[in-house]
C-alpha cells in the first residue's frame, strides 16, 4: 500500500514531484482498490480470463510478442490500457486476483513482455504471509472422505468454515481416528475434532517468523498466560518427548541457524538481545539482489485453458470477495472489525448481495429487499445492496460472514457464502458463472454509516482535478469562495466576529492528502482502540448512533446536471470515487463552543477544541451546530450493559481499554481530541528529559497507523515539522479547508484529489453554478 | 517580611559552613550520594538502622584510606584478616555490607564530609527550606486579603439567622409562660395547663409572621445541609483506613529518613508513584526485625505468592488524569505538598481534599520549575514579553480542561 501511495503522491507530500502513476482496474464489484483507479471497467467474472488475454494480445501487438488465440471481448478502456502499458514498458505492472493458474500465467507473460521483472517486480523478496496449497488441501479432503486419513492436526485454520468443501470435511472428520485442533475457541472445525488443545493468543507466545524473504522476525510474549493454555509448539515438543520450553528451543534454533549468519556480535546472547530489541534480523541487508528471473510459462497452453473456461454468459453471475475489515472471517468475532464500515458500500455488521442499479431496475429490486441466490443447488438468502460500479447481471457477496461458532459478536452476523466457492481443477474458484437470483419475501435493513451517495456538487467540501490541469496550475480544482459585502466580494476569512485564540506554543494541526487516502479505514480502527470508542451494534448504526470519532466519507460522482438536485443525488453507473477522512476539525472559531450552555467544550492555547465529559449535560447543541457532523452522543451507557455485549461488557474485553482515556458514560457528547493524551505524554517525556519537543514527536493514532501516510499530524508553529513544510508549499497549492466560506478556521487542511485522467471531468459544469 | 529577612540571615550563615567541607570532600554531592546509596542502612547520627550509625565514623575507623577500601568492597577487607573489619562485621550480626565499587575516593570523601557536617551541632539547613516558608506565607496573606468581603457577608447572614432563632425562642418562651401562668383576668381560670398550651401553640401556628419565620429557618438549614453534603461527595479527606500491615511512615520516612523514592519508585518516572512490592521491603527486612509479627505478614505473602492487599488511600476519579512524574520530576513539587507530613504519620491519612478546586488553586499559585529545562524556553520567553510576574502553571495553560480531562 505504501508503494502504491508513493506513486500517487504529488506536490510537497510527494517530494515535489508532479507526476503520478496511472491505475486501470477491471473488476466485477466496486472494490476499494477499484475505487482508487483512474480508469475502471466493470466486467463479469466469466470475462476475467478473456480480458487478461485480450490485454496481452493488444500489448503483444505493440511490443512484438506472439498473439494467443482466445475469444474476443468488448470491455471499456482496454485499448487505452494496452497503449499506456506499452508506452511505459519497464515501469508498468499487471496484477490479477484470480486463483486460476492459466490467468496468472498470462499475467506473468504480460509482465515479462512489459519488462517488469527486475524493475517493478522484485523476485528476491517475496512476502510469505499468504501461502497455501489448494491442490493438497483438496486431496486431503478426498482422502479424509475415503477414510484414508489416520490423524490430523489443525492449527490456525478453520477449513470446515472457510474451505469451499467445508461441509464435506465436516462429514468426513468423524471418520478420522485422531483429530486435534489447536484453537482458542471451539470454532466450526475445533468443535468437530476429537480433541481441542486450548492455545494462547500470539501475544502470549514465543515465536519467530519470516514475513518477507530474508526478514527474520521474533515474537515475545507481551503478557503472561491469561488462561491455562499452552502454545502449540510446546505441545508438539512435549508429545515428541522433548523439553516443552519453546523459548529455549527457539533460542537454540536461532543459535544454530541465524547466529552463524550474523557478524559483529561478541556472543550469541548479545545477538539474541539485539534481535529481540529490533524485532527483525536481516542477514543479507544491503546485499546486491540477484538477477531477475526469466519467464518460462507456456502461454499457448494457458490461452487454451482460458478459451475453454471463459465463455460469454447471459444470466446472473456471482463474484465472492473479502471485505476490508472482516476478511476471510477468521477474526470475525472482533467487534471493531464488524462495526468498521466497508470502505465503498459503508455497510457494516452484514454481508449482502451487491447488484448494479440497472440490474436492480430490471429485476425491480430495491435496497434491503431479500433475495435468494442459488449456485450449484446451494441457496443463501441475502438483502440487496445497490452498488454503483457493479457489473450488470452480477452479484457480489462477501465471504467471512455467517459464522456459527466464532463467538457472540460474529455468530449469526450475515450469511456464509463459502459454499458458493468451488474447486476447479484442484484450485478454489471464488466466483460462479451461472447463478439464480430470485426475489424472496421481506426485507432486511443493512446498517450503513453513510446513505448519501454523492457530494451534490458541493465544491466547498470536495475539491478535485486532473493531473494535466494540476501540472499547469497547482491550485487546479481549488474552490475559493467569496462573500458579498458592501465593499464587494471579500475572502470569508477577512470577516469575523471573533478575536481568535492565540496559539503561542504549539498549534496542533493535520494535513490529509486525498490522493494518498485509499479509504481502507485503518485510521478508524486505530482511533477506536486508542480512544476507547464504544461498539454499538447493528441496530444502533441503523439508528444513526455509531460512535466513531473518525469516519471516511465516500462520495460517488454523479451524471446529474447542476441544479437538478434529484438527479445529482444519483450516482453514476460506473462512478469516480473519492474518500475523505472526516473528524473534528478543531476549528479556531468553533461553532460548537459558542453554543454550549455549560462550557463543556472549550478552546485550548494549543489550538485544540477540548471536550470535557464530566461537565457535559447532554443538550447536544454542539452536535447540532457542528458543520462537519463529527460529534457523537452517548445515547446509552455502552459499558457493563448486556444490551451491548461487546468487549466493554466483560473483564477480558476490558483489557483493551486505554487507561489514559476516560470511558464515557451515558448522556455526554464525545469527539476527536487529536489524541490529546498522546500530546500530553510526548510533552511530558520531553520535559522529563529537559529538552524541546521534537518536530514530529507527537503522532495521533490515525496518523501513526495510516499505511499510506495520507495523514500528517504535527505542530504548525514548529517550522521544522513535516506539516509546516507541507503547508508552506501547499497553502498556495492544493491545501483547502472544508467549508471555507463559513470561516470556522479549521486546524485540518485537505489536499485536493488529483486523478491521472486524460479527458475533462464531466462535473466541470457545476463549478460555475457555485462560484 | 520578618520571615524573609530571617531566611536571608540564615542563608548567609549557612554559606560559609557549606563552602568549607571537612576533609576536602564535597558535602553537597556527598549528601546526594548518601541518600541514594547509604541511607537505606545507615543513619548519619549514632543510631543503628541496619548497619551502625555513622556519627564519628572517621575517628572510629583506622584511616580514611581504610574507609575507601571498606566502602568499595568490605568483604575483601574482611578477607584480608583485618582486625577492625572483622570486629565490625561480627558486631553487626555478620551481615554483609553492599559493595560500592563505582564510588571514587572523592565521592567517599564527600559522603564523609556530609556526615561530619550533618553532625555539627549548629548545622543549619539549606536556604531552600526557608524559601518555602516564605512562599506559604505569601500565599496565606494573599488569600486572607481576598475573602474579606465574603467574610462580611457570612457575618451578616449569621446575624440574620441568629435574629430569626432569637425570634422563635421568644415566641416559645411567650407561649410557655402563658401556659404556665393562668390568665389573671379571672374569666378563664378553669382552663388547664394543657389547654392553655394548646391554645398558645395554635395561636402561634396561626400567626403568619411566626409561621414564615419557622419555614424560612427550616429552608435555610435544609439548603445549607444539602450544599455541604453535595460538596462532600467523593471527598476522602481525612480517610485513614487500617492497613493489612501496620506499616509506619513515621518510623521509615520520619525517623530513618528513607527517601520516598526508595519505595515509591514510580514517582519520578511515571503516572503512578506505585506501592512497593515485597521485594523492596526485603532489601532491609531480609535482615532486620524478621521476627516481628507485622513483618512476618510480608513473609507469608511472599511464601504464598500473593500481593499484600494494601488499601488505597488517595484515589482520583477516572475522569481526571494525574501524572506523578509531571509534578515530582518536572515540577519538583515535594511529596508533602499534596500528601501532607507523611513522615509524621503512623497511619497514612488523606490530608488533601483532592478536589478540582484544590488542584486549580495550586496551579494558580505555583511557579513553573523552568530552570535548566529547555522545554520551557519558548514559554518563558513569551511570558517575559507580556508580563513581569513569575510564570505560573496557570499562565501556560494549566487551567485548561484537556490538561487533565481526556
Amino acid at each position: 500500500m505504501g508503494a502504491y501511495a508513493k506513486g500517487r503522491q504529488i506536490g510537497a507530500i510527494g517530494g515535489g514531484k508532479k507526476t503520478m502513476s496511472r491505475h486501470y482496474q477491471f473488476e466485477t464489484g466496486l472494490s476499494m482498490t477499484g475505487s482508487n483507479a483512474d480508469y475502471r471497467a466493470p466486467i463479469k467474472p466469466s470475462q476475467e480470463g478473456l480480458v487478461v488475454a485480450a490485454l496481452y494480445n493488444k500489448v503483444a501487438a505493440k511490443l512484438g510478442g506472439t498473439a494467443i488465440s482466445t475469444p474476443s471481448v468488448e470491455v471499456a478502456h482496454l485499448d487505452k490500457a494496452a497503449a499506456d502499458l506499452a508506452n511505459s514498458r519497464g515501469k508498468a505492472l499487471v496484477v490479477s486476483g484470480s486463483n486460476d493458474p492459466n490467468v496468472q500465467v498470462v499475467v506473468n507473460a504480460l509482465n515479462n513482455l512489459l519488462g517488469s521483472y527486475g524493475s517493478t517486480i522484485d523476485i528476491n523478496s517475496p512476502v510469505n504471509y499468504r501461502q497455501g496449497n489448494d491442490q493438497q488441501m483438496n486431496a486431503f479432503i478426498n482422502e479424509a472422505k475415503s477414510g484414508q486419513v489416520g490423524a490430523v492436526l489443525f492449527f490456525g485454520a478453520n477449513p470446515v468454515y472457510d474451505h469451499p468443501r467445508g461441509a464435506e470435511l465436516a462429514e468426513a472428520l468423524p471418520k478420522v481416528a485422531l483429530s486435534v485442533s489447536f484453537a482458542d475457541r471451539a470454532d466450526e472445525t475445533a468443535s468437530l475434532s476429537k480433541y481441542i488443545t486450548p492455545v494462547p493468543h500470539f501475544l502470549e507466545c514465543w515465536n519467530d517468523a519470516e514475513p518477507k524473504q530474508g526478514f527474520y522476525s521474533l515474537t515475545q510474549p507481551a503478557i503472561t498466560l491469561i488462561f491455562k493454555t499452552r502454545q502449540f509448539q510446546s505441545s508438539l515438543l512435549t508429545w515428541a518427548g522433548k523439553p516443552s520450553d519453546y523459548q529455549t528451543y527457539l533460542k537454540n534454533y536461532w543459535r544454530s541457524t541465524q547466529y552463524p549468519k550474523a557478524s559483529g556480535f561478541s556472543s550469541f546472547e548479545a545477538f539474541w538481545v539485539k534481535c529481540l530489541n529490533d524485532g527483525v534480523f536481516e542477514p543479507n541487508k544491503g546485499a546486491a539482489a540477484a538477477g531477475g528471473a526469466s519467464f518460462a510459462g507456456n502461454v499457448a497452453q494457458a490461452a487454451a485453458g482460458i478459451a475453454q473456461r471463459y465463455k460469454p454468459t447471459t444470466g446472473m453471475e456471482v463474484a465472492l470477495y473479502e471485505k476490508v475489515g472482516v476478511g476471510t472471517g477468521s477474526m470475525a468475532n472482533n467487534p471493531w472489525l464488524q462495526e468498521l464500515p466497508d470502505p465503498v458500500s459503508k455497510a457494516c455488521w452484514d454481508n449482502y448481495a451487491a447488484i448494479s442499479q440497472k440490474t436492480a431496475h430490471d429485476m425491480s429490486l430495491a435496497q434491503n429487499d431479500l433475495v435468494t441466490v442459488t449456485v450449484n443447488g446451494k441457496s443463501v438468502e441475502l438483502p440487496i445492496l445497490i452498488q454503483p460500479g457493479q457489473a450488470d447481471n452480477t452479484v457480489s457477496i462477501a465471504i467471512g460472514y455467517g459464522r456459527e461458532k466464532a463467538g457472540k459478536s460474529a455468530n449469526g452476523v450475515g450469511k456464509n457464502a463459502y459454499p458458493f466457492a468451488s474447486i476447479t481443477g484442484g484450485y478454489a474458484t471464488y466466483s460462479a458463472f451461472t447463478a439464480k437470483v430470485e426475489k424472496a419475501s421481506g426485507t432486511h435493513v443493512i446498517a450503513q454509516t453513510q446513505t448519501h451517495d454523492t457530494v451534490m456538487g458541493r465544491q466547498a467540501v470536495l475539491q478535485e482535478s486532473i493531473l494535466a490541469k494540476y501540472q499547469k496550475n497547482p491550485k487546479a480544482g481549488r474552490y475559493e469562495p467569496k462573500v458579498q459585502t458592501s465593499v464587494g466580494p471579500t475572502d470569508p476569512t477577512d470577516i469575523t466576529l471573533w478575536n481568535g485564540y492565540g496559539k503561542p506554543t504549539h498549534s496542533w494541526g493535520m494535513v490529509i492528502d486525498l490522493n494518498s487516502c485509499i479509504g481502507c479505514g485503518t485510521c478508524v480502527v486505530a482511533c477506536n482502540a486508542e480512544n476507547n470508542i464504544q461498539v454499538v451494534g447493528r441496530q444502533e448504526v441503523i439508528n444513526r448512533r455509531e460512535m466513531h470519532w473518525m469516519r471516511i466519507d465516500r462520495y460517488y460522482s454523479s451524471d446529474g446536471e447542476a441544479e437538478n438536485y434529484s438527479a445529482m443525488e444519483v450516482a453514476s453507473a460506473n462512478p469516480e470515487v473519492t474518500f475523505q477522512p472526516m473528524l473534528c476539525q478543531h476549528c479556531s472559531n468553533a461553532p460548537c463552543e459558542t453554543v454550549c450552555p455549560v462550557l463543556a467544550t472549550t478552546h485550548s492555547t494549543e489550538g485544540l477544541n477540548q471536550m470535557t465529559y464530566n461537565r457535559c449535560i447532554g443538550t447536544r447543541y454542539c452536535a447540532n451546530n457542528c458543520p462537519y457532523k463529527v460529534r457523537r452522543f452517548n445515547w446509552f451507557k455502552y459499558f457493563d450493559n448486556d444490551n451491548y455485549d461487546y468487549h466493554f461488557n466483560n473483564d477480558l474485553g476490558k483489557m483493551v481499554i486505554n487507561p489514559d482515556v476516560t470511558v464515557r458514560s451515558r448522556g455526554v457528547i464525545e469527539k476527536c481530541s487529536f489524541c490529546v493524551q498522546r500530546i500530553q505524554e510526548s510533552k511530558l517525556t520531553a520535559k522529563k528529559e529537559r529538552r524541546k519537543l521534537g518536530a514530529d514527536e507527537v503522532q495521533t493514532a490515525c496518523s501513526q497507523s495510516c499505511p499510506t501516510h495520507a495523514i500528517t499530524f504535527g505542530d504548525m508553529n514548529n517550522p521544522e515539522s513535516t506539516i509546516s513544510k507541507i503547508l508552506e508549499v501547499e497553502l498556495e497549492g492544493r491545501a483547502f479547508h472544508v467549508l471555507e466560506e463559513i470561516n470556522v478556521r479549521p486546524q485540518i487542511s485537505y489536499l485536493t484529489k488529483i486523478r491521472n485522467k486524460d479527458e475533462e471531468p464531466k462535473k466541470e459544469a457545476t463549478k460555475e453554478s457555485h462560484a | 517580611m520578618l520571615l524573609v529577612s530571617g531566611g536571608q540571615v540564615k542563608a548567609q550563615d549557612a554559606a560559609p559552613a557549606a563552602a568549607a567541607p571537612a576533609g576536602g570532600g564535597d558535602a553537597e554531592k556527598g549528601k546526594t550520594l548518601f541518600t541514594n546509596n547509604c541511607a537505606q542502612c545507615h543513619a548519619v547520627s549514632g543510631e543503628k538502622v541496619v548497619g551502625p550509625g555513622l556519627k564519628g565514623i572517621e575517628s572510629r575507623a583506622p584511616s580514611r584510606d581504610w574507609l575507601h577500601k571498606w566502602i568499595r568492597n568490605s568483604s575483601a577487607v574482611i578477607a584480608t584478616g583485618d582486625a577492625y573489619a572483622n570486629q565490625v562485621f561480627n558486631a553487626n550480626g555478620k551481615v554483609q555490607m553492599s559493595s560500592f565499587p563505582s564510588l571514587t575516593d572523592a565521592d567517599i570523601d564527600g559522603i564523609l564530609a556530609y556526615i561530619d557536617q550533618a553532625n555539627k551541632p549548629a548545622a543549619p539547613t539549606t536556604g531552600g527550606g526557608d524559601d518555602k516558608v516564605v512562599d506559604n506565607g505569601g500565599g496565606g496573606s494573599a488569600s486572607t486579603g481576598g475573602p474579606s468581603e465574603l467574610f462580611t457577608f457570612v457575618l451578616i447572614a449569621l446575624l440574620l439567622v441568629m435574629l430569626l432563632v432569637l425570634g422563635v425562642l421568644l415566641v416559645i418562651v411567650t407561649i410557655l409562660s402563658k401556659a404556665v401562668t393562668p390568665a389573671t383576668d379571672g374569666t378563664q381560670v378553669t382552663s388547664s395547663f394543657g389547654q392553655r398550651l394548646k391554645t398558645g401553640l395554635s395561636d402561634a401556628f396561626n400567626n403568619p409572621t411566626l409561621r414564615s419565620i419557622v419555614i424560612w429557618l427550616f429552608l435555610l438549614v435544609a439548603v445549607k445541609e444539602t450544599i455541604d453534603g453535595a460538596y462532600g461527595i467523593g471527598i476522602q479527606q481525612g480517610y485513614a483506613p487500617k492497613q493489612p500491615i501496620a506499616y509506619s511512615h513515621k518510623l521509615h520516612a520520619g525517623q530513618y529518613k528513607i527517601d520516598c523514592n526508595y519505595c515509591h519508585t514510580g514517582a519520578q518516572k511515571g503516572k503512578n508513584a506505585t506501592i512497593p512490592a515485597a521485594n523492596i521491603c526485603m532489601n532491609c527486612h531480609g535482615v532486620i526485625k524478621k521476627e516481628s509479627p507485622e513483618i512476618q505478614k510480608i513473609y507469608t505473602a511472599i511464601e504464598e505468592n500473593r500481593p499484600i492487599e494494601w488499601i488505597r488511600v488517595h484515589n482520583l476519579p477516572d475522569l481526571a488524569y494525574f501524572n506523578h512524574a509531571q509534578h515530582v520530576n518536572v515540577g519538583n513539587v515535594a511529596c508533602q505538598t499534596c500528601h501532607g507530613e507523611i513522615e509524621k504519620m503512623e497511619v497514612v491519612e488523606a490530608r488533601s481534599s483532592l478536589t478540582m478546586g484544590w488542584c486549580i488553586d495550586c496551579h494558580r499559585r505555583t511557579e513553573v520549575n523552568t530552570k535548566d529545562n529547555a522545554y520551557y524556553d519558548k514559554l518563558v520567553a513569551l511570558h517575559r514579553k507580556e508580563s513581569k510576574e513569575p510564570l505560573k502553571v496557570a499562565n501556560i495553560g494549566g487551567l485548561e480542561c484537556s490538561k487533565c480531562h481526556y
